[in-house]
Formats: structure tokens, sequence, C-alpha cells
């Protein structure tokens, strides 16, 4: 191919700036064509089950069945809000989130500061904190259940510090808890990478500038690296929490919800009823009030952060 | 043209170097840290790296014991060391007790499948949008990056029951219902707006003066595609690839309720089989271990990709 002539690329560039060309009869026949593969799946697989999210709530679906789904109105939340468990399953939800986001939020951000130093093995120590990412939760889950026994590998190890460990998960007081902690442990590699892509796009001059002031370690944290990560930190936020709303499987493996419901979730709660009971209406406006929960804390965050822009 | 090239793509390969290089940070000029600071810096490093690493090496360690001596090791280093009665015995046991190499078969199927066909399926619709363009492409754009808020969980109990009402043409003729089938475990997750999404970034990086050059060689857009801008988007591929993979690989909750026939499972729902009766540990291990092994043989094989393309999940905000 030849090189391309400043006269060329002129020429290319005033074509792309005239909007309106842009879209030849032919070449829009080709983009819709290789669009349609993924409109056609996305639209059975994503829009659609998103509208019968809401459709479904105010019928009586079930999973098999040989009649129809009729409408029912609000049947379905008028049933939900009395519905001891959903309320048990929201409080967890909630719980873990709001516990879960900052303790693996900031945890991964001092992983990442210890891994984001110029040192001989650095790479080694990112590896390893790496390690339970890419081991599926459904094996973590098995392996702490192991662990967390009551005679199990955990307590045995605060034994040796003195320490009587409670019957982690057998306990309502404690099961929510050990979920929170090895959930911590599985996903806060995840976010160090995170944390740590947001820490090098911080310019190395501001650091030395901050030295030249005479900063110490904490004083170029608070004012070089903490506003420097405004953007990563947003994201982290928001991503946790989700995730952190959709907790499933570690209680389905560990606890099954139990005991006494102290770690029911609403997910959990909407396979329960939508696959083990069939129930697909109900399990649907389940899915509605997880669903309203991701949109308030998303808009919230959204608020949040808008805000801040305009202090700025 | 070389030249444009290497300015055009910098932009996203700037976080190849995510992984490689630490942050030019404090120790600059003579700013040594103290070497008390730095020891206990390191001892912190290290007791994190047991705390994150000794886990695993519990769980390979385990495989190869008894469960009696798994639990008389409990109380003492031996816990994660391989020593006393080893054997494979636990790997023996767990194919006697379930049909693994079937289960093994399905996962690899399932995924390799969904990725593959993800890339292609999910590069062209980027495609479209970025280069080609149309009428209306911001507004379809908009779309697909509005639903990346919603959760799969708030999908899955509804999807489930769509996919028992979705008609299919196969080999057989028309059936009905998709559940217990291979295909409910692969095409409703190949278009994906996440990957659209990162295909579209990286094409908007690529120099646009080389369409350009193509079409006055006389080269259609499809052409372009697949012998101009794919062959330069090899980051952004791994990118995708990596985070449908790891995804499909560990799917638990969708097949869990959508596939019913032994013969159809993948690896994670089979896990299940041994929290019935006669719980063996040692087997526990095992399963655990040869179903993440693969994963852990592609991450340190591929370890500079996967870190990548983590770090780049995270450009979004």
């Amino acid at each position: 191919m030849s090189t391309i002539t400043a006269a060329e690329n002129a020429s290319a560039t005033t074509l792309r700036e005239r909007k309106p060309a842009k879209g030849s009869r032919s070449s829009t026949t080709t983009a819709l064509l290789m669009l349609l593969p993924a409109a056609v799946l996305l639209i059975t697989f994503l829009l659609i089950p998103i509208g019968l999210t809401f459709g479904l709530a105010f019928t009586n679906a079930r999973l098999i069945s040989p009649r129809p789904a009729e409408f029912i109105g609000t049947d379905n939340f008028v049933r939900l809000f009395q519905d001891e468990t959903f309320w048990k399953s929201l409080r967890n939800t909630i719980v873990f989130a709001v516990v879960i986001v900052p303790l693996q939020s900031a945890c991964a951000l001092g992983l990442a500061l210890l891994v984001n130093v110029k040192m001989r093995g650095v790479n080694f120590f990112r590896t390893v904190y790496f390690l339970p990412v890419v081991t599926s939760m459904v094996v973590v889950s098995m392996l702490w259940l192991f662990m967390y026994q009551k005679n199990g590998l955990i307590n045995e190890v605060l034994l040796k510090f003195g320490i009587v460990g409670p019957d982690w998960l057998g306990d309502p007081k404690t099961a929510l808890l050990a979920i929170i902690l090895m959930s911590a442990w599985q996903a806060m590699g995840f976010h160090m990478v995170i944390w740590l892509s947001g820490l090098q796009t911080i310019p190395a001059d501001l650091y030395e500038a901050a030295d030249l002031d005479g900063a110490d370690t904490w004083q170029k944290f608070r004012y070089v690296t903490w506003p420097g990560l405004r953007a990563t930190r947003t994201f982290i936020l928001i991503t946790i929490t989700i995730s952190a709303f959709a907790l499933f499987t570690q209680v389905n493996i560990m606890t099954q919800g139990g005991p006494l419901d102290s770690t029911s979730t609403l997910v959990l709660m909407a396979v329960r009823t939508g696959f083990q009971q069939q129930q697909t209406g109900y399990a649907s406006a389940i899915s509605l009030a997880f669903f309203v929960l991701v949109l308030a804390v998303t808009l919230l965050n959204r608020y949040v952060t808008r805000d801040k822009d305009v202090v700025r | 043209m070389i030249a444009t090239l290497t300015t055009g793509t910098s932009g996203t390969e700037g976080l190849a170097h995510v992984a490689e290089t630490a942050a030019p940070e404090q120790r600059r000029g003579g700013d040594r840290p103290h070497p008390a600071r730095h020891a206990l810096g390191l001892l912190l490093r290290i007791v994190l790296c047991l705390v994150f690493g000794l886990p695993l090496v519990f769980m390979v360690v385990s495989s190869f014991k008894p469960d009696l001596q798994i639990f008389d090791d409990l109380g003492s280093f031996k816990a994660f060391l391989p020593t006393g009665d080893i054997s494979t015995d636990n790997y023996t046991g767990v194919f006697g007790r379930v049909p693994f190499a079937q289960f093994m078969t399905n996962s690899v199927v399932i995924t390799v499948v969904t990725v593959v066909l993800g890339i292609v399926v999910n590069s062209m619709a980027a495609f479209a949008l970025s280069r080609i363009g149309f009428r209306g492409a911001g507004a379809v754009l908009g779309i697909i990056l509005a639903t990346l808020i919603v959760p799969f969980e708030t999908l899955a109990l509804p999807l489930l029951w769509w996919s028992n009402q979705l008609p299919f043409l196969g080999p057989d003729g028309i059936s009905q219902g998709w559940l217990d089938t291979y295909q409910v475990q692969i095409i409703p997750f190949i278009a994906n707006a996440f990957s659209i999404f990162l295909f579209y970034q990286y094409f908007d990086s690529i120099p646009k003066e080389l369409d350009e050059a193509a079409k006055v060689d006389g080269a259609g857009w499809f052409r372009i595609y697949r012998s101009i801008v794919m062959p330069l988007s090899g980051p952004a591929i791994a990118t995708v690839a990596i985070l449908t993979f790891l995804p499909m690989w560990n799917q638990y909750l969708w097949p869990l309720m959508a596939v019913q026939t032994e013969e159809l499972r993948p690896v994670m729902v089979g896990i299940d089989y041994f929290k019935q009766l006669n719980t063996s540990w040692g087997q526990i291990m095992a399963y655990a271990t040869m179903i993440t092994a693969p994963v852990l043989v592609l991450f340190v094989a591929f370890q500079r990709s996967f870190i990548n393309s983590i770090a780049s999940s995270g450009v979004k905000g």
C-alpha cells in the first residue's frame, strides 16, 4: 500500500467532516448487516428479558405451565412486601454491600500502593494477590466452606494466637460476616489491578513537585494520589456495589441462606421462588426490586460525583 | 504509514504498560526509605502473600491426602505441605463419582464457542458503529451502553422463563423450549454490550486514513474489517477473549437453573454432586484443583494480557 500523502490526508479529513456524506446507501447497508447478529442477540437475550422483568412481575406466570400467564395486578408486590424473608434478604443484601464496599475498595487500594513501587520481586507479589481472582467463586466457596468449619483451618490458625474462633457459618451472628470476608478475599486482586492502572495515570512530576515542597508520605497521598484517583474511585465504587447486590454463588454453596435466613439474599430468593418453586411471576417481582436497588445506587452515585464536578 | 500506525494505536497500547512499569513514584532523588521501614514493608507484603496464597496451597496439597490426614494436619504447618500418605486416590475417586470428562468437555465447548463467536459478532457490531457509521449509530451505541448497568442476575429468572418459550430450529426440525440444551448455555452470552464497547473504543483509535486508502485500492467495508482493522486489533481481541473466558468458565447460576441433564452440565455445577451424601473433602479438593488448573495455566501463560484486560475494564469510568 502506498504512503498517504499530506493531500490525501487532508481530503480524507474533509470527507469525514462532511457528516451526512459518510452514510452512502451501500455502506449503510453493510453497516446494518454487520450489526445485525449482535442486534438480534441483544434484543432477544437482553432487551426483551429486561421488558419481561417488568411485564412478568404483574402476572402469575409459572416456569413450566400449560396455562398462559394471567395479569394479576400488584398482587406479587403485596405478597412481597408482607414476606418476612424478602425484608431479611433485602437487609442482608444491603448490609453485605455497605460493609464490603469500603472494606474491599480500601484494602485493594492498600494492595495497589504496596505493589506500585520499584522493588525486586514486586511482580511476584502482584501475581499472588491476583491468584484468587482467577479461581472461580464456586471453588473458593467450597474451599472456605471447609476452612470455616468449627475445627477447620481458620479456627486452628486462630487457636495458635490464643483465639477461640466462632462457628463461622453455623452462627447467625457471624455467617454474613464470614461470607463478606471470603468474598473480599476473592475479589480484592481484581480491584487492586484497577486501582493500579489509576495510580499509573498520575504524572510523576506531581510527586516530584510535592517532594520539593517537602511533603511527607501521607501528604503526598492526601494531596496528589487521592485527587488523582477520582475517576477510578467512581468506577470501583459502582462496580463493587453492583456485584455486591448480586450476591448469590457463595451463599448458595456455603449456607443456602441459613442459618435462620441470616445470609439469604435477593438473588438467592429469586432463584428459590423462580426456579425451585417455578413461580416466575413472583421471582420477577423480586428481580424488579433488585433492579430498582441497583438503579437507585447508580443514579445516587452519578448525582454525588456530578456535584463534586461543580465544586471543583 | 507505519508512523501513522504507531501514533494511532499508542493511545490504547499505553494500557499494555500498566502491568509492567511500576509508577515512577516517591523513590527519587535519594529519598530512600529508612531500612527499618523497608523491612516492615517487605514483611507486610510477605504476610499478605501468605493470606492470598496459602488457602490455594492448602487446596492443592489436601487433594493428595486421605480425609483423615487432612484433618490431622490442620493444626500444624503440615496442612500446607505434601507430607504423609500422598496419593492420587482422590483424583481416581472423582472420576468414579462424577462423569468428569463429560463435564470438562462441556465447559470447554461452551466457553470456546462463546469466546470465538463473541469476538466475531461483537467486533462486527463495533466496526459498523465506529468505522462505517450510519444515521442513528450514536443512538444505538447509547442504548448498548445504557444496558451495562443491568446485572445479569436481575434478568436470570425472566430469561429462564423466556428461554423455555423460544423455538429452536435444529437438525430434528423445530422444537420448543431451550432448557436442557447446549445452545441455552451459549447463544444468550455471545453478544455482549461491554465487548462491543471495548472493540468500539479500540477501533476508534486506529486511524481512519487506513480505510480511505484501502477504499482507493478498491476494498469494500468487509474487506477492511477483515484484512486491516482486525489484524491491528490484537490487544482488543485478547481483552475481549479473556473477559469472556473467565465468566463463561466460572458460570454457575445460569447452568444450575437452565440445565438439568447430567450429560450437558459444565464443571462448576458438577461440584454440587460432592456436597451430597458422604462428603469427602479430599475428593472435593481434587475436583476443585482440576477445574481451577486450566484457568491457572492460562493465567500463568498469558499473565500480562490477563492483568491488562482487567485494567482496561476499569477505563470506562
